[in-house]
């Protein structure tokens, strides 16, 4: 029967949103509970934890490295991605297709080969482990995402507008930053974003490569020891959690008002 | 005779081993209407991309106003281009698109808003400067890509089959309005079409190419009247080809013997692409009449009606003629008091010589 079909997809979509929010919501009802102890019943109402998490330096620290390898790898595999893109969809070249695949095989690699290998290949080298060692791993992992992204913004533009801007006298240079650029500047946003929110909270490569310097998931592993820090790490993932749904809703809002510029129509997206 | 603006010598281009372009020569006057017509793969948009600058001929030479264009890019070429897909920078409203090649000269400000504005006048799109291009209609859109290419005052502009993508109303108002435009501009246009009749009812002179090879170059009249071979007389409109044999020449007049019409005398003139080689005549469906009772022509010739297609003010009769060849095709009007006949009906069908072309 039609409405028993029915009635089975509702729960099975109301189940599956549970399990996906649920955990992601008892961050921030363990962020203010006035209790040491993460467990129900909840005790009170308090603000305590975000004070503990203020007056925490080494926290600080980690925070700063997070967010300047962050920065840093989304930037350059960004740049990478659009060099990348670029040339893979606008001109060809021997070997193009198995170029390309070895590029965006460590998409697919398990990270954990890639940290080890990472670990070894500069320890030979003889460098110290240090946040630029971080960024040269996270930069090698997030690139094939910004490529992937890149792509499809560079494969949607029309190559006559291009040839249009060249015919009416503009030079290649001017060309790219005055039409290419502003038409793929949503993927190149999108890209950014991606970039950022994988390197901010990677583990694994950070865990191998971080020398004294651990970045905020490091710093958050090392703190799991302690049991009494529990509550304090729930105002962190609190903070995190406002600002994964912000940097969301700002890609998305971008990625409307290209659209909207360029009049293409709204096909998907993350919201 | 002025020198021509755009000339063609021993043109080849090579795709691998593919040759999309094989030794075109080839004159376009100063401020002629020039189509390029043929069938889709036939070389004539890479032509025309090697003239505006975006292909590279693998040998030969191409000079415009003049100038040798070997090693100019496309952004120094005298030439603009409507391409097909109009590529209007869909993130610039109207004005901004207008002016895009303007500022890419470093023109004074004063100077490129009085042009824009004039060029959008002169395209009909007047109070729609401000206008996001991607809300504008395909009529709207290929009138800024016009007015795009106009205002740069190109010695040529190329347009690169720019009505296929219209509906049949719209391209019918934009043949006569792109016809007036360039009248009123007096800039030679080169246009690329695989539409005959758009290509007939705008040009100056057309060039028919095959396979990367150009054909034929001549008026619309000329094309029509006097194709110089079965292929082109075939593409330009219809054509029923009846087998011929040579019989031998004197002087001005080429002796044949006609599957069903018999033996004639043709003047040499009715073989536009000489005599030699030639297995058919060819004679255009309009040249021959059904004759109604009591009608006489100078020549007849007794047939059976096989099929009728009927569209309304014409009549398309297929009809076999007394040696059984493969039917020919007859048009006519359908005229006042004019009986439209059944298949299976006899006809007698009048023709005249003078229509008759000794084809290769």
């Amino acid at each position: 029967m039609m409405r028993g079909k029915g009635y089975f997809f509702k729960w099975y979509v109301a189940l599956f949103l549970v399990f996906l929010y649920a955990p992601a919501i008892l961050l921030p009802v363990f962020a203010f509970n006035d209790s040491s102890i993460v467990s129900f019943p909840l005790k009170g109402f308090t603000t305590k934890w975000f004070e503990v998490l203020q007056s925490t330096e080494a926290l600080h620290v980690a925070v700063r490295n997070s967010l300047m390898i962050a920065v840093t790898t989304a930037i350059f595999s960004t740049l990478f991605g659009v060099l990348a893109a670029r040339a893979s969809t606008r001109f060809a070249f021997p070997a193009r297709r198995s170029i390309m695949g070895f590029i965006m095989l460590p998409m697919v690699l398990p990270e954990i080969i890639i940290g080890v290998s990472l670990l070894v290949v500069i320890i030979q080298l003889g460098f110290e482990l240090s946040l630029f060692t971080i960024i040269l791993g996270h930069i090698l992992i997030c690139t094939p995402f910004c490529i992937a992204i890149l792509s499809s913004a560079f494969m949607n533009l029309d190559r006559s507008l291009e040839e249009a801007s060249i015919d009416l006298g503009q030079t290649r240079w001017n060309t790219f930053w005055m039409v290419i650029f502003p038409l793929v500047m949503p993927g190149i946003v999108a890209s950014l974003l991606i970039a950022f929110t994988i390197s901010l909270d990677e583990f694994i490569i950070a865990f191998f490569l971080a020398g004294t310097e651990p970045t905020l998931p490091v710093y958050i592993w090392g703190q799991l020891r302690f049991p009494q820090k529990l509550p304090s790490l729930m105002a962190l993932g609190t903070l995190l959690l406002v600002l994964s749904i912000s940097l969301l809703l700002l890609a998305d809002y971008f990625r409307r008002r290209g659209l909207k510029k360029t009049g293409i129509e709204n096909s998907g997206g993350f919201l | 005779m002025t020198q021509p603006i755009i000339q063609l010598s021993g043109v080849d281009k090579f795709y691998g081993d593919f040759q999309a372009l094989s030794q075109i020569d080839l004159d376009i006057r100063t401020g002629e209407f020039f189509s390029l017509l043929g069938p889709s793969g036939c070389g004539k948009t890479t032509l025309l991309r090697s003239i505006a600058g975006f292909e590279t001929p693998s040998a030969g030479s191409l000079h415009i106003d003049g100038k040798s264009m070997d090693g100019v890019p496309a952004n120094k070429r005298p030439t603009n281009m409507v391409f097909q897909s109009y590529a209007i920078f869909p993130h610039m409203s109207v004005a901004e698109n207008v002016a895009y090649g303007l500022k890419a000269r470093r023109l004074p400000k004063a100077e490129i808003q009085e042009r824009v504005s004039e060029a959008i006048s002169m395209v009909g799109l007047q109070g729609f400067d401000s206008r996001a291009s991607h809300a504008l209609s395909g009529g709207q859109r290929q009138r800024v890509a016009l007015a795009r290419a106009l205002v740069l005052k190109p010695r040529v502009l190329l347009l690169d089959e720019p009505l296929s993508a219209l509906d049949k109303k719209m391209r019918e108002q934009m043949q006569s309005e792109l016809r007036r435009l360039q009248r009123a501009v007096g800039i030679t246009f080169v246009l690329v079409t695989h539409d005959q009749e758009e290509a007939l009812t705008m040009s100056d002179r057309i060039a028919v190419m095959f396979d990367g090879k150009i054909a034929q170059v001549a008026t619309p009249q000329m094309l029509y009247g006097k194709p110089s071979s079965r292929r082109v007389g075939n593409f330009i409109g219809m054509m029923n080809f009846l087998e011929a044999e040579l019989l031998g020449t004197s002087g001005q007049t080429v002796e044949v013997d006609v599957q069903s019409l018999g033996r004639l005398t043709l003047p040499l003139s009715q073989a536009p692409g000489g005599v030699d080689g030639c297995q058919s005549v060819g004679i255009r469906p309009e040249m021959l009449t059904i004759l109604a009772e009591g009608q006489t022509a100078e020549r007849e010739i007794e047939a059976v009606v096989s099929e009728v297609f009927y569209y309304g003010d014409m009549t398309y009769y297929d009809v076999t003629l007394l040696q059984k060849d493969a039917p020919v095709t007859v048009t006519m009007r359908n005229t006042a008091g004019r009986k439209v006949l059944a298949a299976g009906d006899t006809a007698r069908v009048g023709w005249s010589p003078v229509s008759l072309l000794l084809l290769r």
